[in-house]
C-alpha cells in the first residue's frame, strides 16, 4: 500500500497543476474515475484479506476523499477564476453617457399653468377652457363693461371688427360657463390672452390663469384665504399678501393682490410690494347676465399672470425670453 | 392724476408724513405711481439778479456777470446762452450745495475769478433737462432763499385712479377722500360768489339737454389777457403737469384741478348771436385748439354759436372762438355734460383731455356753479375785468339722479363674512358724505352728486370694506362640497400628451397666434388669414391658420444661433375661416431637423429624414390605444415635398399632415436644412379608446415569413391592407421586416418580407387553414397589386 500514498501525493499535484475545468476533469478520470487508479484500488479490495479490508477501505476511502475534496477546491478556484476574467473582459466604462438620452422639456408657462392647474384640481376646481377670438358680448358686455365705458381703455384690445376681438383676459370663459351651468361652479380658465402693448414689460400676447367658484355663502374671507393659500402653495413659503381696494367691472369688491418680495442683497434685505393679479366678488350685474340669481349665490373670481408668476417663481428677468422659444431658455426648464 | 402734496395739505393736513400718506392712498385704492421731490436737495440758493454782463475777455461762449443777492455784488462766470442784464436766477453761492452733494468753491474760468453759479431747472433737480438759465420772473424778491420763494419742500404725488373714482381726480376730491381716510377735517378755501358788476349776459339756448343737462355761462368784460399768471398758480400747474400758458387758460386748468369741473373760456367777440348747445350735424367742421380740422358726426355734442360750432362739448375748444391776444371780453363756460353723451368720443376722435377724461367718468353735477364763482373771483384777481350775472340754463328731469341704494345688515355678513357694528357702518357712510337713514333691516343710503361709481349695494359693501381696510377683513379656506370632478378616461390628458413628446426629445415652444402674412401665405398658400384690424407691427398682423408658421420661425431662430438638432412641438388654436365661420381649432405640431441624435460616443451622426418624425406620431398615435384607426395616405400639400407628405387619416377622416417641407417653402422662410413638419388635429388624437380585455388564447401561434415582390410606386399601405383584408379574422401580427431594392430583382420592383401570425382564440388552427389564407392573400395581392412571390 505504500504505493497509495505516492499515487494520493501524484493525483493531489496533479490537481494542483490543472490549469482549467477540462484538465480537472481528467484529473478526477485518471484517479477517481470508474476506471481511475484510485477507483481500482478499491475495486482490488476484494483480494485484500476479509480481516484487513475495513481498515485498508478506510486507508483507500481517506485517500479518494482526499483527492475528491482537492478536486472540489480546485474546481471551485478554477470557475471562480473563469468568471472572474470573464467579467474581467465584460467590464465597461460605466462612467460612458447612456445611450439615446433625449429628454426634452415643458415651456416655463405650461409648467407654470400645470402646477397652478394641479392646485386647484385638488381642492375641487375643473379646468375651463374658450375660445382667443371673442365676441365684444362675452369679452366686454357680459362682464359690466358697455362700450364707452372707460374701463375699456385699461384694456387695449385687438379688434377685426366692430364686434370680434381677441379676448384681453380669459373672463369670457367664466361667462361661458356660467352660461352654460348653475352653481355650484369651481373653475379654473387658464389660456392666451392679448392686448395691444409692446414693451420691455408688456408682450402683445401673454397667459392668464382665472377661478372662479360661485355658490351659496361665499364671501370675500373665502377668496382671501383662497388667494393667500394658492400663493403659499405656488412660491413654497409663508407669504404675505395684502389686498389693496382696486376697480373691475366685473368685481365688487374687486382688489389688487400684491405679494411682499423679499430679497436678500450684499446691502440687507430688501422688501417691496409686487403686484400678482386682480381678483373680487362676482358682480351682480354679471350674474344677472347669464341667469344666476345673485341673492341665492355670490362667487368670488381672481386672476393672475403666468409669466409674472413664472418669472417671479424661476427668476427669469426678461418678459420676452417666453416667446422667442430660444432652446438655451426652453432647456432650461427641465 | 398728479398734484402737489402741499396743495393738497392746504386743504387737509393730516399728522402724517409724506411716506403714509401715500400708503394710506394706496391701500385706499387710489394707487399711487409715483412721490417725487419737486427739486433735488440743495442750498444755500437765492434769488439773485444780473445786474451787468460782458463778455468773457478769453471766451466767446462764457459771460462775465456782476451778480447781486440784494446786499453784495458778486463776479460771475456764466456759460449760458439767455444770460442778460436785469435777469433774475437761482443764484448759488459760494458754500452752495447742489443736488449730488455738489458744493459750490470759488472758481477760475479761463483765467477770470467767479463767485458761485447760477442755475438751470436741470441742476436743482427740478427738471430731467433744461435749455439754459431759469428765468424768475420780474416780481421775484431778490436775496430771498430760493426753496421758500418757489415753495419747493414740496412732493410731487401721482395716483393712478381705476376709472370709477373720478371723483378724486380734484384736490377738492383727493382731500375728502383723505380726510376720511385719516378722519381729518377738511378745509375748502372761502369761495364767496362774485356779484354782478354789469348786466351782460350771453343768450344760451341748450336742445341737448339730456346730453347737457346743466350750462352756466358768464361774460366778462375788460380782462387784460397780457396779465401774469401768479406764481403760485404757475407752480401748483406745474407740479401737476400743466404747462402755464395765459392768464385765462391757467385759471379754467386751475379750477379744472382744484375742484375737478373743467371749463371753457370764449372770446365773447368772436360768439355770433349767443350760445346753442346741440348735437353736431353729421360733417360739420371744427377746427379745434390743437389746429387740427375735424369733421364732426352725429353723436357728438358741440357748443355753438347762431352759424358755426365753437367747441367739441366737454372735450377741446375751438381754435376760432378760444381765447386770443386780442381777446378783452369773456364767456366763461361751466357745464354738467353727462358721461354716456362724451364716453367714447374722445377716442372716436383720437383725442384725449384733461376735460373729457373727467366728464366721461362723471363730474360731480353740482359744482358747476361754485366752480364759475371761483374762476370769476380768479379772472378779476389777475385780469380784472367787469363780471355780468351768471346764466344757468339747467333740465332738472336730465340731471342724474342719485340712486337710493337698501344696505342690509345680513348682505353685509354675506358677502364679508364679518358682523360690522351698526355705529360703524353709518360712521363710515357718513364720512363718505352718504345721507343715511337707518331702516329695520339696514339703512336707506343716499349718495353724493359726486359719487357716480354708487349704485348698487355692492358698491356700498365695498366701500365698507375699504375704509375698514381689506386686509384687516376676515379670512377662510372655503368648505369643499363638489363631487369627484369627471375625467373620462376615453380622452388623453393634454399633460399626457405633452409628456410624451418631451420623453421623446421635444422641447415646447409657445410661438404668437397672430403671424407674419408671408410666411403664413408661404406654408398655408390656399387659405386666406384672418387679419388684424390694429395689429402691433406688420410682423404680427394676420392670425395664424397653421402652428407651423410659428415653429418654422422658431427652429429658424435656434439654427441661426449654431443649435444642431431642433425638435419643437406646440399646442394651441390655429384659426381658420370658413364659409360658415371662423374654425378655431385645437391642433399639435411638431418639428424636427438637423440631427437625428444628439452627437454621441455609441451612435454615428446622421440628419433626420421623414421616418424619425413618423415615429415619432406614430408613437403618440399608439397611446391612444387604437393605432389601427390611423393611416397615412399618399397626398399632396403646396408647402410639402411632393414625395415626401403624407395626409394622416383617423378612421377615414383627415386629421393631419406630416411631410418635409418643401424647397421652394424652405427657400421663402430662409432655412438651408431639410424641415420636417406635422400637423395634428387635438380633439381627434385625445379621442382614445378604453382597453377591453380579451382572453389570452392558449393555442399556439403560427407564422408565415413571405417575401413579395411589387413595383416600387406600389405604396406598403396597400400590401399591408390587402394583406389584413384577405389573411382571415385570425391573423394576429403582421410585420414587415425587410425593404430590399437591388440585385437579384427587376429595377422597378422591391421586395418585402412579412412575417404573417395566426393565432384561433379556443382551437389550434390547421396548416391547411393557414396554408388557405396565404393562398387567398397572394391571390388578392397579384391581382390587385400586381405582387409575386419572390423566387
Amino acid at each position: 500500500m505504500e504505493n497509495l500514498e505516492a499515487l494520493t501525493q501524484q493525483a493531489l499535484a496533479a490537481v494542483a497543476a490543472a490549469g482549467d475545468i477540462a484538465a480537472l476533469d481528467q484529473v478526477r478520470v485518471q484517479y477517481l474515475g470508474k476506471k481511475g487508479e484510485i477507483s481500482a484500488l478499491m475495486k482490488n479490495l476484494g483480494n485484500v484479506a476479509p480481516e484487513d479490508r475495513p481498515k485498508i477501505g478506510a486507508v483507500i476511502n481517506e485517500a479518494r476523499d482526499q483527492v475528491q475534496n482537492a478536486l472540489n477546491e480546485r474546481k471551485t478556484a478554477l470557475e471562480t477564476e473563469a468568471l472572474n476574467a470573464k467579467l474581467a473582459s465584460e467590464t465597461v466604462d460605466v462612467t460612458l453617457p447612456g445611450r439615446g438620452v433625449q429628454e426634452g422639456s415643458l415651456h416655463p408657462v405650461t409648467r407654470t399653468l400645470e402646477r397652478i392647474e394641479g392646485f386647484f384640481a385638488n381642492a375641487g376646481y375643473q379646468v375651463a377652457e374658450g375660445p382667443e377670438v371673442e365676441d365684444d358680448f362675452h369679452n366686454f358686455e357680459a362682464l359690466n363693461i358697455p362700450s364707452h365705458h372707460p374701463a375699456r381703455a385699461m384694456h387695449d384690445t385687438f379688434y377685426f371688427d366692430a364686434s370680434t376681438l381677441l379676448r384681453t383676459h380669459t373672463s369670457p370663459v367664466q361667462v361661458r360657463t356660467m352660461e352654460s351651468q348653475q352653481p355650484p361652479i369651481r373653475i379654473i380658465c387658464p389660456g392666451r390672452v392679448y392686448r395691444c402693448d409692446y414693451d420691455q414689460t408688456h408682450s402683445p400676447m401673454f397667459h392668464q390663469v382665472e377661478g372662479l367658484l360661485v355658490d351659496k355663502g361665499i364671501s370675500f374671507a373665502d377668496l382671501k384665504g383662497t388667494i393667500q393659500e394658492f400663493l403659499s402653495v405656488f412660491f413654497e413659503r409663508d407669504l404675505v399678501i395684502r389686498l389693496r381696494p382696486s376697480y373691475f367691472p366685473f368685481t365688487e369688491p374687486s382688489a389688487e393682490i400684491d405679494i411682499e418680495w423679499v430679497i436678500e442683497t450684499p446691502e440687507g434685505t430688501k422688501r417691496r410690494w409686487l403686484e400678482v393679479g386682480g381678483c373680487g366678488m362676482v358682480h351682480p350685474e354679471v350674474f344677472k347676465h347669464v341667469n344666476i340669481d345673485p341673492e341665492e349665490y355670490t362667487g368670488f373670481a381672481f386672476g393672475m399672470g403666468v409669466e409674472r408668476l413664472a418669472m417671479l417663481r424661476y427668476g427669469v428677468n426678461d418678459l420676452r425670453l417666453f416667446f422667442e422659444n430660444d432652446l438655451r431658455f426652453l432647456q432650461q426648464f427641465k | 392724476m398728479k398734484f402737489s402734496e402741499q396743495w393738497l395739505r392746504e386743504w387737509v393736513n393730516p399728522e402724517i408724513d409724506t411716506q403714509e400718506l401715500v400708503d394710506q392712498l394706496t391701500l385706499a385704492g387710489l394707487e399711487v405711481d409715483g412721490a417725487e421731490a419737486v427739486a433735488g436737495k440743495f442750498s444755500g440758493i437765492v434769488v439773485g439778479q444780473v445786474v451787468t454782463r460782458e463778455q468773457h475777455p478769453d471766451a466767446d461762449k462764457l459771460s462775465l456777470c456782476q451778480v447781486t443777492d440784494g446786499t453784495e455784488t458778486f463776479q460771475i462766470v456764466c456759460g449760458a446762452a439767455n444770460v442778460r442784464e436785469g435777469l433774475k436766477i437761482p443764484f448759488a453761492k459760494i458754500g452752495a450745495v447742489l443736488p449730488g452733494d455738489f458744493k459750490i468753491k470759488k472758481a477760475k474760468l479761463r483765467g477770470v475769478e467767479s463767485f458761485g453759479m447760477l442755475c438751470a431747472e436741470a441742476e436743482l433737480g427740478m427738471a430731467e433737462s433744461s435749455d439754459g438759465l431759469m428765468e424768475l420772473p420780474d416780481s421775484a424778491t431778490v436775496g430771498m432763499d430760493f426753496r421758500e420763494y418757489l415753495n419747493l419742500d414740496d412732493t410731487v404725488i401721482e395716483v393712478d385712479l381705476t376709472p370709477n373714482r373720478a371723483d378724486c381726480l380734484s384736490i377738492a376730491g383727493l382731500a375728502r377722500e383723505v380726510g376720511v381716510l385719516s378722519r381729518t377735517a377738511v378745509t375748502a378755501p372761502e369761495f364767496a360768489p362774485v356779484a354782478p358788476a354789469i348786466d351782460d349776459v350771453a343768450s344760451i339756448e341748450v336742445s341737448a339737454s339730456d346730453a347737457c343737462p346743466r350750462y352756466l355761462g358768464r361774460v366778462v368784460k375788460g380782462v387784460n389777457v397780457k396779465a401774469e399768471t401768479p406764481l403760485w398758480m404757475v407752480e401748483k400747474l406745474r407740479r401737476s403737469g400743466i404747462r402755464s400758458i395765459d392768464p385765462v387758460v391757467d385759471i379754467t386748468n386751475f379750477v379744472l384741478l382744484e375742484l375737478g369741473q373743467p371749463m371753457h373760456a370764449f372770446d365773447l367777440n368772436r360768439i355770433e348771436g349767443g350760445i346753442r348747445v346741440r348735437m353736431a350735424e353729421q360733417g360739420e367742421k371744427l377746427t379745434l385748439l390743437d389746429g387740427q380740422e375735424v369733421e364732426l358726426t352725429a353723436d357728438t355734442l358741440v357748443i355753438a354759436d347762431h352759424a358755426k360750432p365753437l367747441a367739441m362739448a366737454g372735450v377741446m375748444g375751438g381754435e376760432h372762438s378760444g381765447v386770443n391776444e386780442e381777446t378783452q371780453d369773456l364767456l366763461l363756460e361751466a357745464a354738467f355734460f353727462n358721461p354716456i353723451s362724451i364716453a367714447g368720443r374722445a377716442r372716436n376722435y383720437g383725442l384725449h383731455t384733461d376735460s373729457s377724461h373727467r366728464f366721461e367718468r362723471g363730474v360731480d353735477y353740482n359744482i358747476a356753479r361754485t366752480a364759475m364763482e371761483r374762476a370769476t373771483q380768479l379772472v378779476l384777481d389777475i385780469c380784472g375785468g367787469q363780471p355780468g350775472p351768471v346764466t344757468e340754463v339747467a333740465s332738472e328731469a336730465d340731471l342724474p339722479k342719485a340712486a337710493d341704494i337698501t344696505l342690509r345688515r345680513k348682505r353685509i355678513e354675506q358677502v364679508l363674512s364679518l358682523t360690522m357694528a351698526d355705529d360703524e357702518v353709518t360712521d363710515i357712510l357718513v364720512r363718505l358724505g352718504m345721507n343715511t337713514e337707518a331702516s329695520e333691516e339696514g339703512w336707506a343710503v343716499t349718495a353724493p352728486s359726486y359719487r357716480f361709481d354708487m349704485a348698487i349695494e355692492a358698491d356700498l359693501i365695498e366701500e365698507l370694506a375699504r375704509i375698514y381696510g381689506y386686509n384687516r377683513l376676515p379670512v377662510r379656506t372655503p368648505a369643499a362640497a363638489t363631487p369627484l370632478a369627471k375625467a373620462p378616461e376615453s380622452r388623453m390628458a393634454i399633460r399626457d400628451l405633452r409628456r410624451q413628446m418631451i420623453a421623446r426629445g421635444f422641447q415646447e415652444a409657445i410661438t404668437y397666434s397672430f403671424v407674419e402674412p408671408e410666411l403664413q401665405k408661404a406654408l398655408d398658400p390656399e387659405r386666406e388669414a384672418l387679419a388684424l384690424l390694429n395689429p402691433i407691427s406688420a410682423e404680427m398682423s394676420v392670425m395664424r391658420t397653421t402652428l407651423l408658421t410659428g415653429l418654422v420661425s422658431a427652429a429658424s431662430y435656434n439654427l441661426k444661433r449654431q443649435q444642431p438638432r431642433v425638435r419643437l412641438f406646440e399646442t394651441g388654436l390655429r384659426f381658420v375661416p370658413e364659409a360658415d365661420g371662423l374654425k378655431q381649432i385645437p391642433t399639435l405640431a411638431m418639428l424636427v431637423c438637423g440631427n437625428r441624435l444628439t452627437q454621441s460616443w455609441s451612435e454615428q451622426e446622421a440628419p433626420v429624414d421623414f421616418f424619425d418624425l413618423k415615429g415619432d406620431v406614430e408613437a403618440l398615435l399608439a397611446r391612444g390605444g387604437d393605432a389601427s384607426a390611423y393611416r397615412f395616405e399618399v397626398a399632396q400639400h403646396p408647402a410639402l415635398h411632393p414625395g415626401q407628405s403624407a395626409r394622416i387619416l383617423k378612421n377615414g377622416q383627415p386629421i393631419g399632415w406630416i411631410g418635409a417641407l418643401h424647397p421652394a417653402t424652405q427657400k421663402k422662410v430662409g432655412v438651408k436644412q431639410a424641415l420636417f413638419v406635422a400637423e395634428l388635429d387635438l380633439e381627434a388624437i385625445r379621442d382614445i379608446a378604453v382597453p377591453s380585455y380579451e382572453d389570452i388564447s392558449k393555442f399556439p401561434e403560427m407564422r408565415r415569413d413571405l417575401a413579395l415582390v411589387v413595383a416600387q410606386d406600389v405604396p406598403v399601405d396597400a400590401v399591408l391592407s390587402g394583406i389584413r383584408a384577405k389573411a382571415g379574422e385570425y391573423l394576429i401580427k403582421l410585420n414587415l421586416f425587410d425593404v430590399y431594392v437591388g440585385k437579384g430583382i427587376d429595377p422597378d420592383r422591391k421586395s418585402l418580407a412579412l412575417g404573417l401570425t395566426w393565432q384561433h382564440p379556443s382551437r389550434t388552427l390547421t396548416d391547411e387553414e393557414v396554408n388557405d389564407s396565404v393562398s387567398s392573400v397572394l391571390a388578392h395581392l397579384e391581382d390587385s397589386l400586381g405582387a409575386t412571390l419572390r423566387g
